[in-house]
């Protein structure tokens, strides 16, 4: 069984390169396998949950209620948009056909923000169009009553984009995003959830991979109370790549939960998961299930997924359960790793020892951790802001430093070191 | 002119079964521009008494002082030791992920002088002493320690024993690891910084190849958590002849 649950104790597990052959189970759900877990459109298939099922039972029930019990009706948040010239955007009626083709809901909040939209946000990125800058949706919370929203994005074949999820304010949001990449479409979707506090948002991602296209997911899970996102992405014909990329901050109090999952149904097509987060402050609590499951048709696999957890006070959880399984043994390779740890004394103290005070020294190890999931997010101003926040994070806990710099100012010093030409 | 004085220093190391007596009382003095060697038999307490004076958490002085120009060490936190002026070249550098060297240098350098340098000067710098040392200029944008090999990791300590100039460097088993070419490039940097600077200079190490590039004024045999016996330069040829043993015999 390697399932784990780790709390802050450094427990890790490191299966790389897995195989079939290796026969270690992962993670048997009470559920039984991914491929037999129930999907609907129609609420009525998904009783109110109790907290105890597999879906549910690292979440917060209570705070969730509100998205729970039926049908929403409150207005969903505003989305202000700018938009690439040539990518259309689309205030499109529920009953348009192009929506509902990423797979059903597979729990009972998907299946309510599917059941109470009444119009959706539909983003299409038309065939072979290279977009030349990112599509930004700001989804603005400013209400407390619940909601539903519904997001539509389609990479038609050939295409490439970069289209940015901005998700502030406050709110308490069921929501749906669509995801289609078609036949050698490139998309890159980076979904930031800087709420204000007391938001509670729970978002299923589903996302449909095309012959030969590549889908870049990016999460950033900063603000909010609740949230809850459950990225899934299948692959519907050969050839395809997927890359998820996550990054969470939670402070005392926040619950930041994310279920991945993704599905190898045909062959020759390659998965990286990576997540990582901090967490910090009493009852500061994150949650990362990676769900990889690789059918029987699905041979010439590869894929990997890890999880990292820094946990840099007491008082915080962090429960990491990545699942694995592998239907057949013709794959490329298959594995996956999860660590839970604190911050390494002896880091600290190599830092320290050449004069760098704690609070610094402390700032350096936390941002070298988030360093390789930053650059891989492809979007300068996201990247920036995520920067400034963990920052701010940082700061709370440690008091403000004067003299952070930024990632430009370093990599202008590094090119001068190689080049050997000083500027200013 | 500075003096490290180390006086009756004793120290515990934490260990799963308890605190374990390592140092047994150390009694060392080093001036600015000297050059001692600390030698010694594995197991002696040599590192223990190189992380003690660094601060490291798992070292708790019981008894003794260790004082940098009167200023009692012992009593500062670690990074404020080094902005007092003290390097520690460690035998097992530590991999900081995701922190560039370049990055880390200049945070370091900020914190040392209290001011960012001056960053046409520091680019030079860093580059002159990356040149002398035989490393690579790509070596700015790797992970601190990251992947370094062995010898990687010592040029990149004694790198920023140069950059970050200190009135006092302990180089613990500097030598340990490297080939003679390697050797031989250290050592030349250790030299370089003495003879740019007025930095004082304990040398820990096990065997006196590194000494035939390093001439030390003073060594010192360190058995059991104490210095057993003290000389100049022809005490390291005498222990290269003859070995440790004669510390070793039981009383």
């Amino acid at each position: 069984m390697s399932t784990t649950t780790t709390q802050d104790t450094g427990l890790t597990t490191d299966h790389a390169q897995a195989t079939a052959d290796d026969a270690h189970s992962h993670g048997l759900a009470p559920e039984g396998s991914r491929a037999d877990r129930a999907t609907s459109f129609a609420l009525a298939d998904f009783d109110v949950p109790n907290g105890r099922e597999e879906v549910w039972r690292f979440s917060p029930m209570n705070r969730l209620q509100g998205l729970m019990a039926g049908a929403l009706t409150g207005t969903a948040p505003q989305v202000e948009v700018t938009a690439d010239e040539g990518v259309r955007v689309e205030h499109v009626d529920r009953s348009d056909d192009r929506l509902g083709k990423a797979g059903a809901p597979g729990d009972r909040i998907s299946a309510v923000a599917w059941e109470s939209f009444a119009e959706g946000l539909l983003v299409t990125i038309p065939a072979e169009h290279v977009a030349g800058r990112e599509t930004t949706l700001t989804v603005r919370g400013s209400g407390e009553e619940p909601a539903a929203q519904h997001i539509t994005i389609i990479a038609e074949h050939h295409s490439e984009a970069v289209v940015v999820l901005d998700h502030r304010g406050s709110a308490q949001l069921a929501q749906t995003v669509e995801i289609h990449v078609a036949d050698g479409a490139s998309l890159r979707v980076v979904s930031v959830q800087d709420w204000d506090s007391g938001a509670v948002h729970a978002s299923s991602h589903r996302a449909v991979v095309g012959r030969d296209a590549t889908l870049k997911h990016v999460v950033v899970t900063l603000g909010g109370d609740v949230v809850r996102l459950t990225p899934e992405a299948a692959f519907a014909a050969t050839g395809g790549s997927v890359e998820m990329n996550g990054l969470y901050f939670a402070d005392s109090g926040q619950h930041q939960e994310h279920r991945l999952f993704v599905d190898h149904a045909v062959p020759n097509c390659t998965s990286r998961v990576t997540y990582k987060g901090a967490l910090q402050g009493d009852d500061a609590r994150s949650v990362w299930i990676g769900d990889v499951l690789i059918r029987k048709a699905a041979e010439g696999t590869d894929t990997y997924e890890l999880n990292r957890n820094l946990v840099l006070t007491d008082g915080a959880r962090a429960d990491s359960v990545p699942n694995l399984e592998i239907e057949t043994g013709e794959i490329e390779g298959a594995g996956h790793a999860s660590a839970t740890g604190r911050f390494d004394d002896d880091q600290l103290f190599y830092l320290r020892s050449r004069g760098i005070p704690e609070a610094a020294a402390r700032r350096l190890v936390v941002r070298g951790f988030f360093a390789e999931m930053i650059t891989k997010i492809g979007v300068p101003a996201v990247e920036e802001r995520l920067l400034a926040a963990i920052d701010a994070e940082l700061d709370a806990v440690l008091g403000d430093l004067a003299d952070t710099e930024d990632v430009s100012q370093e990599r202008r010093v590094i090119e001068a070191i190689e080049s050997g030409e000083a500027q200013g | 002119m500075s003096t490290l004085e180390i006086r009756d220093l004793h120290v515990d190391v934490e260990t799963p079964d308890g605190p374990k007596k390592i140092l047994r009382g150390v009694d060392l003095t080093v001036k600015s521009g000297e050059t001692h060697a600390l030698m010694g038999p594995n197991g002696s307490g040599k590192s223990t008494l190189a992380y003690a004076i660094a601060g490291h958490p798992k070292y708790a002085v019981t008894s003794g002082e260790v004082l940098l120009d009167g200023e009692n060490l012992l009593e500062m936190s670690v990074d404020e030791r080094a902005r007092a002026g003290m390097f520690l070249a460690m035998q097992y550098p530590v991999e900081v992920p995701g922190v560039t060297v370049s990055n880390f240098l200049r945070t370091a350098k900020t914190a040392i002088d209290g001011k960012a340098p001056a960053l046409r000067h520091w680019v030079s710098d860093v580059r002159g002493t990356m040149e002398n040392l035989r490393m690579d200029p790509t070596f700015a944008e790797r992970n601190v320690n990251e992947g370094f090999s062995g010898g990687e990791k010592k040029r990149h300590e004694i790198l920023q024993m140069e950059l970050l100039q200190p009135k006092f460097a302990v180089l613990d088993e500097t030598d340990s690891g490297l080939d003679v070419d390697a050797l031989r490039v250290v050592s030349e940097g250790v030299n370089r910084v003495k003879g740019n600077t007025d930095v004082g200079v304990l040398l820990i190490t096990h065997y006196t190849r590194i000494l035939r590039y390093i001439t030390p004024d003073y060594v010192h045999v360190f058995v059991n958590g104490q210095v057993a016996e003290e000389g100049g330069p022809e005490l390291a040829e005498r222990l290269e002849a003859e070995g440790y043993d004669r510390f070793l015999t039981p009383a």
